[in-house]
């Protein structure tokens, strides 16, 4: 289990089985992959592709059937038992009996930080994602956008450098989605973490990515990696370009090659 | 106001006067064999209106008309000191604490098996079904078991009547906790393993607050099974004192009007028992940022 001093996750011949009811479903099949640090790296593909599955694999909240993984150059289970990675789900997950800011220090409990520590954090990351003056609000009374930024808030309170983030704007209307994706870039350039990120969305995975993973199902497999040449600096505008079109041609090729045999 | 009094008052008045009625029409029907007996004895033939408030006002009717019930619930409640043994406070008062003291420790036991069954496999396994055999003892005949058992060891009392109390009111709150426990979101659960959290921070920062409003509702059901086995565990111990004794008094001596304001006096503590942990429970869930209704 070699990694290069740059890498994050080293994925080599990576394969998932799930034996359901009714025969096995092959989830991951033959997935090679390098995240190097400070990358930022979208997974893209219809469902069923494996896109949240690998996510999930990294996360050691799934257990591989076949190849190897590493995460910091260890097994994913000893990199989650070191607070690897910050993990951001579709729903923001908050709990309802918690204000934000308690919901904020709930790792931070967790991980043992002293009370000083954990006031300082709360402040700190809720100021990152814009949500300032909401500390002592429960989530129903907060928007849903604001509610999944609070829980991004809550995966950037610990010293995690591995930021895992699946469909997290996925339940979002469009005109916000757009406003949290600006917003994720520039708490990017910020905090200087590695990002992995879910998403169905082409436009979202070309706008916010230096890595673009094209995913196929049945079984789920890496079609395409993609290699953005987009500077780092990006206004939304940006998407009306040329050179992001073509990178986004080149995804809705991908997709579409994946899907092709099965007509 | 008006739609307060439209939509609740009424329907509830009208319902109520519904059943006095019913009742009033009871009490003559059941009583007036009895009368009609008494007074061919006596060799006297009364109007009918006579006749009919004759059924109403026996001392020991078979059916106790509602202003007997009313006027002797009324005298032994307010009319009498709370500590002479015709006060019905001091016999609630007596039934009151047996079952708060076994609702105490059946909340707590029910939490506790709870606790076990989520975190043990084995207790999962093997707790349930005996716990569902436990209820379908009928408690009347269990209860003096308990007493002469506890008393031949000396142990008489509060004790005994609490633990009865304690058995009926632990499977509500067991049942209800092991629901509330495995109530959280597989979303929260991953989340809480991606912080490697401990089973024990699992426990109290995730599994232990969404329970919270499983277990209000569960000890609602609690506390009424507490009442009742508190007031079956008095049968039992010779008729000493509280509701369950005036209870058996009345009907070792026929006093109907006794026994029935007991009965009342016995679902007025229910429904004051579950209105306070009703009461509670939300307090706490307002506390919890409870979303107000």
């Amino acid at each position: 289990m070699t990694a290069s001093q740059n890498s994050v996750v080293e994925a080599r011949g990576l394969g998932l089985t799930f034996d359901t009811g009714d025969g096995q479903v092959h989830a991951l099949s033959n997935v090679n992959l390098t995240i190097n640090k400070g990358e930022f790296v979208s997974f893209i593909g219809p469902s069923g592709c494996g896109k949240t599955t690998f996510l999930r694999v990294i996360a050691d909240l799934e257990q591989p059937t076949a190849g190897t993984i590493t995460v910091n150059g260890r097994s994913p289970r000893e990199a989650r038992e070191q607070r690897a990675y910050g993990y951001v789900f579709q729903a923001a997950g908050l709990f309802p009996w918690r204000t934000i800011e308690r919901n904020v220090a709930l790792p931070l409990e967790i991980m043992g930080y002293s009370k000083e520590e954990i006031g300082q954090r709360i402040h700190r990351t809720l100021e990152l994602v814009n949500l300032t003056g909401f500390e002592k609000k429960y989530p129903w009374q907060l928007s849903g956008g604001m509610q999944q930024r609070a829980s991004i808030a809550r995966a950037l309170a610990f010293d995690a450098d591995l930021l895992l983030m699946d469909e997290p704007f996925g339940a979002l209307d469009e005109i916000v989605r757009d406003h949290l994706n600006e917003q994720l870039l520039k708490l990017w350039a910020r905090t200087e973490k590695t990002i992995g990120f879910v998403t169905h969305s082409i436009p979202e995975a070309v706008y916010l990515s230096t890595k673009i993973v094209v995913m196929s199902p049945r079984p789920g497999r890496v079609t395409d990696v993609i290699e953005s040449d987009l500077p780092r600096e990006r206004p939304l505008d940006i998407r009306e370009t040329p050179e992001f079109l073509a990178i986004a041609a080149r995804v809705r090729d991908g997709l579409r090659a994946g899907h092709s045999y099965e007509d | 106001m008006t739609d307060r009094f439209r939509d609740k008052l009424l329907p509830v008045t009208v319902l109520l006067l519904g059943i006095i009625a019913l009742w009033y029409a009871g009490a003559y029907a059941m009583n007036a064999p009895f009368q009609r007996d008494l007074d061919r004895r006596a060799g006297e033939t009364p109007a009918f209106s006579e006749f009919f408030v004759r059924t109403m006002t026996q001392p020991k009717p078979t059916l106790p008309a509602p202003h007997q019930v009313a006027q002797n619930f009324f005298e032994n409640t307010f009319l009498r000191k709370v500590t002479s043994s015709r006060s019905l406070v001091y016999h609630a008062g007596i039934t009151l604490s047996s079952t708060l003291a076994g609702f105490a420790i059946g909340t707590l036991l029910g939490i506790l098996i709870a606790v076990g069954i989520v975190h043990v496999t084995a207790l999962d396994r093997s707790l349930m079904p005996w716990i569902i055999t436990s209820q379908t003892i009928p408690i009347l005949a269990l209860a003096p078991m308990i007493i002469v058992v506890l008393a031949a060891v000396g142990i008489t009392g509060l004790i005994p009547k609490a633990l009865i109390s304690t058995y009926l009111s632990f499977f509500p709150v067991a049942v209800g906790m092991v629901k509330g426990l495995r109530s959280p979101d597989v979303l929260h659960l991953d989340l809480m393993r991606t912080y490697n959290a401990s089973r024990w921070q699992t426990f109290w920062k995730l599994r232990l607050p969404a329970s919270v409003p499983f277990l209000f509702a569960s000890m609602k059901v609690a506390v009424a099974a507490s009442l009742v086995g508190a007031i079956v565990g008095e049968l039992p111990t010779g008729a000493v004192a509280g509701i369950g004794a005036k209870l058996l008094n009345g009907s070792y001596y026929s006093q109907t009007i006794d026994m029935f304001s007991a009965l009342v006096a016995g679902s007025i503590v229910a429904a004051l028992l579950v209105a306070a942990v009703g009461l509670v429970g939300r307090l706490v869930e307002r506390g919890m940022g409870g979303r107000p209704a």
